[in-house]
């Protein structure tokens, strides 16, 4: 019976969706670049390295949310770059730019590894509404695709409805999912631990609210989860997933810190890279926070979950 | 970042005020600052170029150059506009139609969409409305259960939708119902969509066309970045919008898409979200978000009371030592005091600050503070300058002396020596941390602080 349905498992479409998202966005972004009376001149079609062209790398980079910082140190690596190496085409000066920001977030591309223990827990944290649920339902899918057993806890106890929604992930993963009515979070999390321990589970997603950093109150709390899920399972959580959401702009840099400091972020989860929105300010944090980046999100289905490709996200961030 | 950026906008002020007039050079100087400023807080980069020419144009008019203190005079400049640009002060909800009036909701996935419906909801039954709150959302897991276990906690109707049905066709019947019902107003909930994602957006265009709402409030998230103009602009063409909403402002964002939206849009922002709860919705106040974007406080108000009232080498003198991490003694103490008081006290004082450093302050109560301080002030006037430029030397005896010249008990004395010591730490930390840390640290230590 297991094996049947591994078997049918093996056979359903690879976690690697069909076509790259990338390819996808193209279309679109196109349209919203040219309303914007952005469309990239020279430098797409070759010629003359003049500030002309390096003010529109700055607008490029600023306009995917990469920061004044972060892009001001960019733009000085690659004017570095075109002296030295002599560089006189367009082309290759976009080339170069390309090349310092794979430098900056390839090292980043880390994917998650959860063998290294049984169960391996795995906890979600993020800001209100930047799609950690719904990166547990795609988790989830991912997972099992790769043959591992899966448990969630509904670690959301205060918002409407957060428990049915996680319930219903949950149902489309045909995975149990561990709740109480109104309970108390760190609660929660110890008793799907446990469970998960109980049962050879490999692989525990723990939900937990969503918070902003200025609720002092809050991010106590969340510490405390963690402290809690340390003594159903001595090391754990083993891993503690940031969730940001790619349509966030500077605030997503104090979100990292913030988080960071509170808990020890192990590695990031880039949401709704499926829409116009680049997420560059991840090369910003990059620099400042350099944490490990797990997923980008591309959709709200179960297998828009991908992991983090730092080519295809450069790539992106200048279609 | 905060504190960068006051810190470069008063450079900006120093220099220009040590400028006999203002030159293209100098004037170019403060719009780079203000460009830098405005691009941190995430106002999106078409918007800012607009916003730059048109400041520098009125920069240079007459006004300004006319002015004596033409640095402020340029703030001035970029504040005003900031505020202007934001709109009209809380544009109200216009429900003037043939009942129901019918309010529609859009925006992108999580932006705070359903949370903010209820939050109308509750205020528009607070006005004795008889409100239905409809979702539409068939999607997003468990998105209707959320709505209708909101509108439970608040005791509102809730239209009985479910995910097999065609939002088209949830529109239908909940119009209907909410006729037959005699609701006065009907709160259209829908789901998040991308601006780009087609058959998402034609079928909001359908259920606008359907329901011919008075109301479309474009929902946007206070953390949102540069895309907030892409999205508005798609948003604003499909739908007819007549309202924003500015969600998560109890976040430490600047805000930049307010002004992002604001701009492509045209539209009012009706109201700002500020918590997670119910009740966490507030009319908009455009002054107060052009301060925040600009992440200055306000500023110029500060800068004014200041020069009015308080002695500025009296307060430069002080500044200095904190900085240099000097010894604060309680003559100090005093003076800062008198400094606070003559700007208006405390209420006044934490109105004009920073808007983040105003939130973390949001334990003062304000009068309790200025009582406090009045109190402060007669301890230490009860002291003799020695016992002020060394705390060390008060003793029991002298204690008791000091509380019967302010006529106050002598527990209070040691009270006050004890927030003296903490403002002395805190002094330290400033000249360390600034006045981020310095703000936290201050917390439940303050007169008036809880
Ligand atoms: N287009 C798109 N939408 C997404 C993606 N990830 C999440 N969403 C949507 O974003 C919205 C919020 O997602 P949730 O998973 O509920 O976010 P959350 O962080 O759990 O929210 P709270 O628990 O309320 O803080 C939902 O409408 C999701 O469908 C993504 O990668 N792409
Ligand atoms: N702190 C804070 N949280 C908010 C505010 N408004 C909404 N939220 C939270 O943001 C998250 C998303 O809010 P929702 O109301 O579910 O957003 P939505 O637009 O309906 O989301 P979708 O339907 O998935 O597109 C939830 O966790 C809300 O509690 C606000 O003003 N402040
Ligand atoms: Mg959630
Ligand atoms: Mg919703």
């Amino acid at each position: 019976m297991l094996n049947f349905f591994k078997k049918n498992k093996d056979e359903s479409p690879s976690p690697e969706p069909k076509a790259s998202w990338a390819e996808r966005l193209k279309q679109g972004l196109t349209r919203t670049r040219t309303q914007l009376g952005n469309q990239l001149g020279g430098l797409f079609g070759g010629g003359k390295i003049d500030e002309e062209v390096y003010e529109e790398l700055e607008s490029i980079l600023l306009t995917a949310d990469v920061g004044v910082g972060a892009t001001q140190a960019l733009l000085e690596q690659v004017r570095t770059t075109v002296k030295r190496q002599h560089l006189t085409d367009t082309t290759q000066l976009r080339e170069a730019l390309q090349q310092a920001l794979i430098g900056l977030l390839e090292p980043l591309a880390q994917p998650l590894d959860t063998g290294t223990h049984k169960p391996y827990v795995i906890m979600l944290a993020g800001v209100n509404g930047a799609g950690k649920t719904t990166t547990i339902g795609k988790l989830a899918w991912r997972l099992q695709a790769e043959g591992k057993s899966v448990l969630i806890a509904a670690g959301d106890t205060f918002r409407a409805a957060a428990r049915e929604q996680l319930a219903e992930w949950g149902e489309r993963n045909q995975v149990q999912v561990i709740s109480q009515t109104g309970g108390d979070p760190a609660a929660v999390i110890f008793d799907a631990v446990n469970a998960a321990k109980a049962r050879g589970i490999d692989v525990v997603l723990a939900d937990t609210a969503g918070r902003l950093p200025t609720q002092l109150n809050l991010m106590e709390e969340i510490r405390k989860v963690k402290r809690v899920i340390d003594k159903a399972y001595p090391g754990a959580p083993h891993e503690i997933l940031l969730v940001l959401d790619a349509n966030t702009g500077q605030n997503a840099i104090a979100q990292v810190k913030a988080f960071d400091d509170a808990l020890g972020v192990t590695g990031l989860a880039l949401t709704k890279l499926d829409g116009t929105a680049r997420g560059g300010v991840i090369a910003a944090i990059a620099k400042e926070r350099p944490i490990p980046i797990r997923f980008i999100g591309v959709g709200e289905q179960l297998d828009d979950l991908q992991p983090f490709d730092a080519k295809e996200f450069v790539e992106a961030l200048f279609s | 970042m905060l504190e960068n950026l006051t810190g470069r906008l008063q450079q900006v002020v120093k220099t220009l005020r040590g400028q006999a007039r203002l030159t293209e050079e100098n004037i170019q100087d403060a719009m780079r600052e203000v460009r830098m400023a405005l691009l941190e807080a995430d106002v999106a980069l078409p918007v800012v170029k607009d916003f730059i020419a048109h400041v520098k144009e009125r920069a240079q008019g007459r006004e300004v150059l006319q002015s004596l203190t033409p640095g402020q005079a340029v703030i001035q400049v970029v504040h005003d506009e900031l505020a202007k640009l934001m709109g009209e002060h809380n544009a109200a909800l216009n429900l003037a139609s043939v009942p129901p009036a019918i309010i529609l909701m859009a925006g992108l996935q999580g932006s705070g969409k359903t949370t903010t419906s209820a939050k109308l909801a509750r205020l528009l039954k607070e006005q004795k409305k008889k409100v239905l709150l409809v979702s539409a959302d068939v999607y997003r897991p468990a998105a209707i259960e959320q709505l209708r276990t909101l509108a439970e906690q608040l005791g509102i109707d809730c239209f009985d939708s479910n995910a097999a049905q065609k939002p088209e066709d949830i529109a239908r019947n909940a119009l209907d119902y909410a006729r037959r019902h005699f609701h006065d107003v009907m709160i259209f909930d829908t789901a998040g969509r991308l601006a780009i994602d087609e058959a998402m957006m034609a079928e909001i265009k359908n259920l606008h066309a359907l329901l011919n709402p008075i109301e479309t409030l474009f929902v946007v998230d206070a953390m949102q970045g540069q895309d907030a103009v892409n999205t508005a602009r798609a948003f604003n063409e499909t739908l007819p919008l007549t309202g924003i909403v500015l969600t998560k402002l109890d976040g430490d964002a600047r805000g930049g898409a307010a002004l992002s939206v604001r701009q492509i849009t045209g539209r009012p922002i009706k109201f700002v979200g500020v918590s997670e709860k119910v009740d966490g919705l507030e009319p908009f106040h455009p002054e107060r978000m052009a301060s925040r974007i600009l992440g200055m406080g306000d500023v110029l108000s500060l800068i004014e009371q200041a020069q009015k009232n308080v002695d500025i080498d009296e307060a430069k003198k002080l500044a200095d030592k904190v900085k240099s991490g000097k010894s604060f003694d309680l003559e100090d103490f005093k003076n800062q005091m008198l400094q606070m008081r003559k700007m208006g006290g405390m209420g006044a004082l934490m109105d004009k600050m920073p808007a983040q450093l105003a939130n973390m302050a949001n334990n003062v109560n304000p009068e309790v503070g200025d009582k406090a301080l009045r109190r402060i002030e007669g301890i230490i006037n009860s002291m003799t300058p020695q016992e002020r430029r060394k705390p060390d030397l008060l003793k029991a005896s002298r204690k008791r002396r000091i509380a019967a010249g302010a006529g106050v008990q002598v527990q209070d004395v040691n009270r006050l020596l004890n927030q003296f010591e903490e403002m002395q730490k805190m002094m330290k930390m400033f000249s360390k941390g600034g006045m981020t840390k310095m703000m936290r640290a201050m917390q439940g230590r303050f007169p008036g602080m809880r």
